[in-house]
């Protein structure tokens, strides 16, 4: 058996197992499903009431990738300009850690005001909470390039738009995607916190009706949908991240001697 | 010997680079620092010239006013009977460091050139996978890297990756290839394999070329004409011939006349020191 093989299974293991003494830990607790539904309970929720909760899904994960690729877009291009020049870099950064410091939660109800409950909020959230970690990696990758590397692009007379799509760029892969792997995540946050507090679609307000009437599996069956949805948009882009930026992750092939 | 390093007996209009009176100073921690003193020099084509001297004698800011990486203080550079910058010409150019960009294929790096300087890059699309492909394969296999273009660098050795940034370096036919100490970083065995393709490619490819280095025996082994170079400021002081017969040998390298060269050099190099 392989060693990767070892790692998935091992992996695999520690998640049911955790699920199994989740169970055991509320079998033998006599915990009531009102604080802490057991893992099967939850399951069979899930299972049941899927075309209830299936359009809220849809609802979050349409909000969600739509903040997402708007986060992409904004976050690229706010990282080329940042990243251009040591210059912009340093006199960027501060605003760029002023804005993203500042609680999503907070921007919601001025979303609201602005463009009414429902989608745009949700949209936006995801958006603004996405694409802080994408513009600073973006730009740190650019910022970052080695100046030999550009040297050989300039004595060939390379415009600056070719040495940035030949070597800036492909340079700031790794950081792209690694700030899509976190970027992800937060959009999901985003969308989710909007839901909650201005909307009567997606996850975040199915969990509101449910807490309202004390469903306490099914609020546990959207955290569950929620946590499915990330990892499986995690694993999309960690694949794609693979196939473009292998060369960054080299680990264990041995340079010839 | 020629201390003015004009090349005696070239005339402006042959020269296919000239340094008239370029100096080149910078400010460092509020003070100017001259890099380059009042420096004159005409390189002939298809010559093969080196730049010995100590660090920090502005052996690599020649070779950057050349290719145009810096300006001038003051004084004229010529390439091709024209101002730099005035006119595209092919450089290619070989650090020390080879380089490579690490997400490109051996191959696709050696064709990078060709996808940046005209009058390739217009064919780039269309030729890549025939022309190109065919062109920097026949260059990879005269270093020895056959068979080596669809590795990726980090797959090398140093000295191969070295092999890969010359061909890179020569692969748009340059008319001038600049190597700023190239050899620099790699041990003495691989160094000297690479003196003999580097001797190889220019027999057969002529183009003209300024090396630096701080090595004089690589100085003697390679060049036609050897320029030494003084630090603080930095400066010509000397411009000798190396005149021994092509191809050159390692063997040939410990003969008397080899030696005598490089130890004048050597005492060249000391007395500027002591001077200074």
């Amino acid at each position: 058996m392989s060693d990767s093989m070892k790692r998935h299974l091992a992996s695999a293991a520690l998640i049911i197992g955790f699920f199994l003494a989740w169970e055991a830990f509320c079998w033998i607790g006599h915990v009531s499903s009102f604080v802490l539904p057991r893992p099967s309970e939850i399951f069979t929720t899930l299972v049941k009431r899927l075309p209830a909760i299936m359009p809220h899904a849809l609802q979050t994960l349409y909000t969600t990738m739509v903040g997402f690729l708007l986060g992409i877009v904004l976050g690229v291009l706010m990282g080329m300009l940042v990243g251009s020049s040591r210059l912009a870099y340093d006199v960027a950064y501060p605003m760029l850690i002023g804005f993203s410091s500042i609680p999503k939660v907070a921007v919601v109800p001025i979303l609201v005001l602005w463009f009414s409950a429902g989608t745009v909020p949700a949209i936006l959230t995801a958006l603004s909470m996405c694409v802080f970690p994408i513009i600073v990696n973006v730009a740190t990758g650019l910022a970052t390039t080695e100046p030999e590397l550009e040297d050989v692009m300039r004595c060939l007379r390379a415009s600056k738009l070719d040495i940035l799509w030949n070597v800036g760029l492909p340079r700031a892969m790794p950081y792209f995607f690694a700030s899509l792997k976190v970027s992800i995540t937060l959009a999901f946050v985003g969308s989710v916190i909007s839901e909650t507090v201005a909307s009567n679609r997606g996850i975040g307000n199915l969990m509101m009706i449910a807490s309202s009437s004390f469903d306490v599996p099914l609020m546990f069956a959207g955290l569950f949908v929620l946590a499915f949805l990330g990892v499986a948009l995690y694993a999309i882009f960690s694949l794609i991240e693979g196939r473009v930026t292998g060369w960054a992750h080299r680990g264990t092939d041995l340079p010839m001697g | 010997m020629n201390a003015s390093a004009l090349a005696p007996g070239l005339l402006r209009e042959e020269a296919l680079v000239e340094l008239e009176n370029v100096s080149v100073a910078y400010n460092g921690g509020g003070k100017t620092v001259t890099a380059l003193a009042e420096t004159s020099i005409r390189i002939a084509p298809g010559d093969f010239v080196a730049l010995v001297g100590p660090s920090g004698c502005g052996k690599s800011t020649i070779l950057k006013l050349v290719t145009g990486l810096i300006r001038a203080s003051s004084g004229f550079v010529f390439v091709s009977g024209r101002e730099v910058g005035a006119e595209p010409m092919r450089v290619g150019m070989a650090f020390q460091n080879p380089t490579l960009l690490p997400w490109l294929t051996i191959r696709d790096n050696v064709m990078l050139p060709l996808k940046i300087v005209p009058p390739f890059r217009g064919e780039f699309r269309a030729k890549r996978n025939t022309e190109f492909r065919d062109r920097a394969d026949a260059l990879l296999s005269q270093v020895g890297l056959a068979g080596f273009g669809e590795r990726f660098p980090w797959q090398l050795s140093g000295g191969m990756l070295q092999r890969a940034s010359l061909c890179r370096a020569l692969v748009h036919d340059p008319q001038l290839l600049m190597l700023d100490e190239p050899f620099g970083a790699l041990d003495q065995f691989t160094r000297e394999e690479l003196w003999a393709i580097m001797q190889e490619l220019w027999m057969t490819r002529k183009p003209t070329v300024l090396l630096v280095t701080h090595d004089l025996k690589e100085a003697a082994f390679l060049a036609n004409r050897i320029c030494v170079m003084q630090a603080r400021p930095g400066r010509i002081i000397d411009d000798s011939a190396a005149p021994f017969a092509r191809p050159r040998t390692i063997e040939m390298s410990y003969t008397p006349e080899f030696v005598a060269l490089t130890q004048r050099l050597r005492d060249l190099i000391f007395a500027a020191r002591g001077a200074a």
